[in-house]
């Protein structure tokens, strides 16, 4: 399990590394002038381009040389940080994203991109700096830690790379060299002292050392006559005592990468996979613990029952720490929106301000890139339908930036999470002839105004007049909300004219349990989903005597379909003598569920079903009880429509 | 035969050693045989949980070290009657690759498991297209041992086909229509 395929980890760093560079360059477009913005992206661009060659991705690096020499000509502020410039660099940035994944990118296109980049330096270049800056002498002192060569690290190239800058004088620091029957030839006990002429700066010298400079002593002074005034030491990383000693050096490299790892959130990367394999555990564990329950209730043994509560206690709280470790902060979401406003500014014209809110509220992992598509959609409608053009807006009294507002935040079980623009707002008239067009309802049908909107989820609407890159080809709304229903949410839209509109998409925390109603048919139990439970009521003898051909029951006045369970099951066995309905819903609909017993609430791991088992409708997943059976749990969405669509068979029968 | 031995690469490794190391087990009198690394366990029977809707080939579902999984008998693809438990009967867990899925776990009933044994190729051979009870796209090749005939079933299209019963399956807007 812990081989790991260097590969492999590059990649995983790529993708970690060009999301912080496409931060970087969405920041710079607002801030150009932030040198540590540019100092951010150029190191960024650098680390890529050196791992991008380190790791045999030679077309990688080749191609990245030319984006951050780009930026290098920023930082050294013969280039300003201009739109054309950052735009270019995100749009390069897909064309390595593709090369860091090894898929086939198009050299044409390539080459354009790089044409491009090229322009935009050249066009925002300033006169280069006509004056050369003065030469300077610097005395650059460098050594490493002992185990510097085992993980890697080659003095040789840094040693070229700093000769390239300037004349150079280069000697060995052997002060550190134990006796020759101490000295192991893996070890690098060497230092150098390099005394270099260049009319580059200290920024530069440091760059050198760039990918080492966490783990090493970097001392650089100017000793030259036109150099700075004083000479400032300066130790990049934690002091290291000077003396010969083995174990210390380890310790202090141990210590300057445990400290890069604490500016990383202290955070370890996991597969998904063995998550859910410690889920497994985790689950067997709680079954065999209640098994343990079952024997240690028929001691008499205190001992036995002592440690048996003690491992209950465990199991339950284990249980709810592999659940948190599973959630993840929405900012990894909402973060990949920036891009997305960004393009979608330049291609609607829309001037197009995000707003994010509530990033630290946390989800399942799983449910975060589920909903990822549905959002990027959603927020695709607000900016194309939403958001008026700037004169548009100008006119109505706005000012002239568009607003989308991205916010999230927990409410018991569920997260919350809208998406509002300040546009337009909802045309009614036009969602109405629209679906009158489509015929999706009656010229003269009366709605509410929260079924005029709903209308909006439809299969195959649209109100776009004309039909744009972004949006409106009809395969919208109606595709995001059969995702959101897939996670068990669901969501709502309002809006006021003129001043825009919200949808509030409601997800529950986590796929990986529910809470549901533990229920008996026949000799089977099944899980109800609780959310999704109205309420249970007796079905009395009478009742299920009159309803021998229609199946529906008189609620408080309603009429509710319903569906016996045992019929559904085809389980053969005669029914209890009270039975139960379970009113389950769906939004406005409901059904009952005829069942023989309700056992109680039980809170519930879901395990999907093989794809043997992908025909059965009926089902969502399954769970493993307290005993170690298995039951089934009710697709609710599903079977609300089935007894919807038995009632309307019947009411056309009758 | 070389099309029934191209049906998994393990069995064309395996095909090298010039034998295949397969599970042994009874079904209503015939000897079956699985690839010996696909196979992951072999269980005592255990509580069962039956799936209103499915295909009679997977009717259930158990509980597998706190995964739950499906259950298929093999006897009723082959159009065998099922049979009572006995006390010889068992449940062989397999990790199979279903068609255009990730490697699932499956439990299949037995009769009898036997051993762990070494199927000379050269004693296989390709199900004949005529003259045998059983669909031959089931088979992927016979083998005869001491005289016997062992069956080694094609798994993948036995899951594929739902053990030939897909097409008998209601679906389920259309049973509740019917009631």
């Amino acid at each position: 399990m812990s081989t790991t395929d260097p590969v492999a980890i590059f990649r995983q760093e790529a993708q970690d590394l060009l999301e912080q560079i496409e931060q970087g360059l969405l920041d710079l477009a607002h801030r150009p002038a932030d040198r540590d913005l540019v100092d951010a992206v150029f190191r960024g661009l650098h680390t890529l381009k050196g791992s991008g060659a380190m790791f045999g991705f030679d077309a990688l690096a080749a191609f990245t040389h030319h984006c951050e020499g780009a930026f290098d000509k920023v930082r050294r502020g013969e280039a300003p940080a201009s739109a054309e410039l950052v735009a270019a660099v995100l749009a390069a940035q897909d064309h390595m994203r593709a090369l860091a994944e090894g898929r086939e990118a198009s050299e044409t296109e390539g080459a354009a991109l790089l044409a491009r980049l090229h322009a935009a330096v050249e066009g925002g270049q300033q006169a280069p700096a006509a004056a050369t800056p003065a030469e300077t002498t610097w005395r650059v002192r460098f050594s490493f830690p002992a185990d510097a060569l085992a993980n890697g690290t080659r003095p040789l190239p840094l040693i070229d790379e700093l000769r390239e800058m300037g004349a150079c004088e280069v000697r060995a620091l052997t002060d550190q060299v134990p006796p020759l029957a101490e000295l192991a030839p893996a070890e690098c006990r060497l230092g150098w002292e390099v005394v270099v002429t260049t009319a580059q700066s200290r920024a530069a010298i440091e760059d050198v050392f760039i990918f080492v400079i966490d783990d090493m002593q970097l001392e650089i002074e100017a000793v030259g006559p036109e150099g700075e005034a004083a000479p400032e030491p300066q130790a990049a990383a934690a002091a290291v005592p000077q003396a010969y000693a083995p174990a210390a050096t380890d310790v202090a490299s141990e210590a300057a990468s445990s400290a890069r790892t604490a500016r990383q959130g202290e955070s370890v990367r996991v597969p998904a996979e063995r998550l859910d394999e410690l889920m497994d555990r985790v689950g067997e564990l709680v079954i065999a613990q209640s098994r343990l329950k079952q024997v240690a209730a028929g001691s008499i043994d205190p001992n036995l029952r002592s440690v048996s509560e003690e491992i209950e206690r465990l199991a339950a709280e284990l249980r709810d720490t592999m659940m948190v470790v599973r959630m993840v902060p929405v900012s990894q979401l909402f973060g990949r929106f920036r891009r997305l406003i960004h393009d979608l500014s330049r291609e609607t014209g829309k001037v197009i301000e995000l707003v994010t809110d509530g990033e630290a509220t946390e989800l399942d992992k799983t449910v975060i890139e589920r909903l990822a598509d549905p959002l990027v959609h959603m927020i695709r409608n607000a900016a194309d339908h939403g958001l008026e053009t700037p004169e548009q807006r100008q006119a109505a009294g706005k000012p002239a930036a568009g607003r989308i507002t991205l916010s999230a935040r927990q409410s018991g079980a569920e997260v919350w999470i809208s998406i509002a623009d300040d546009g337009r707002g909802i045309d009614r008239a036009r969602v109405r002839a629209k679906a009158e067009e489509n015929g999706l309802i009656a010229p003269d049908a009366v709605l509410g105004d929260s079924e005029l909107l709903q209308l909006i989820f439809h299969p195959g609407f649209s109100t776009a007049q004309t039909i744009t890159n972004l949006s409106g080809r009809g395969v919208g709304m109606d595709v995001v909300k059969r995702t959101i229903e897939g996670l068990r949410g669901t969501m709502d839209m309002t809006s006021e004219p003129g001043q825009g509109s919200v949808i509030t998409l409601r997800i529950p925390l986590t796929l990986a349990i529910i809470d549901g109603l533990l229920v008996r048919v026949s000799g089977d139990r099944y899980v109800i989903p609780l959310a999704a439970v109205e309420e249970c009521v007796e079905l009395s003898i009478e009742q299920d005597l009159r309803s021998a051909g229609r199946h529906l029951i008189n609620l408080r006045g309603q009429l509710v379909p319903f569906i016996r369970l045992r019929e559904l099951f085809d389980t053969g066995a005669p029914p209890d003598p009270h039975q139960k309905v379970v009113v389950v819903s769906t939004g406005a609909e409901r059904v009952g569920l005829v069942v023989d017993q309700i056992l109680g609430d039980h809170q519930t791991v879901i395990k999907s079903l093989s794809t043997l088992h992908a025909d059965v409708e009926t089902f969502s997943g399954a769970t493993i009880l307290g005993d170690g059976g298995v039951a089934l749990i009710l697709d609710v969405p599903h079977l609300v429509a089935a007894g919807q669509r038995q009632d309307a068979h019947l009411r056309v029968a009758s | 035969m070389s099309e029934a031995i191209d049906m998994t690469g393990a069995v064309q490794r395996q095909a090298a050693g010039e034998a295949l190391q397969v599970l042994t087990f009874d079904l209503q009198g015939e000897t079956f045989a699985l690839d010996a690394g696909v196979v992951r366990e072999v269980i005592d029977l255990t509580a069962e949980t039956r799936v209103p809707g499915a295909a009679p080939f997977v009717e259930a579902v158990i509980n597998f070290r706190g995964r739950v999984i499906p259950l298929a008998d093999l006897r009723l693809a082959f159009g065998m009657a099922r049979g009572e438990p006995t006390l010889d009967s068992r449940i062989v867990v397999i990790e199979f690759e279903l068609k255009g899925g990730d490697a699932t776990l499956v439990g299949l009933r037995a009769d009898k498991v036997h051993e762990v044994t070494l199927l000379p190729l050269a004693d296989t051979e390709a199900p004949p297209s005529v003259g045998l009870r059983w669909r031959a796209d089931f088979i992927r090749c016979l083998a005869k041992r001491g005289g016997e005939l062992v069956i080694v079933p094609d798994l993948s299209q036995i899951f594929a086909t739902r053990g030939g019963a897909s097409g008998t399956v209601v679906p389920f807007a259309q049973a509740q229509i019917s009631i």
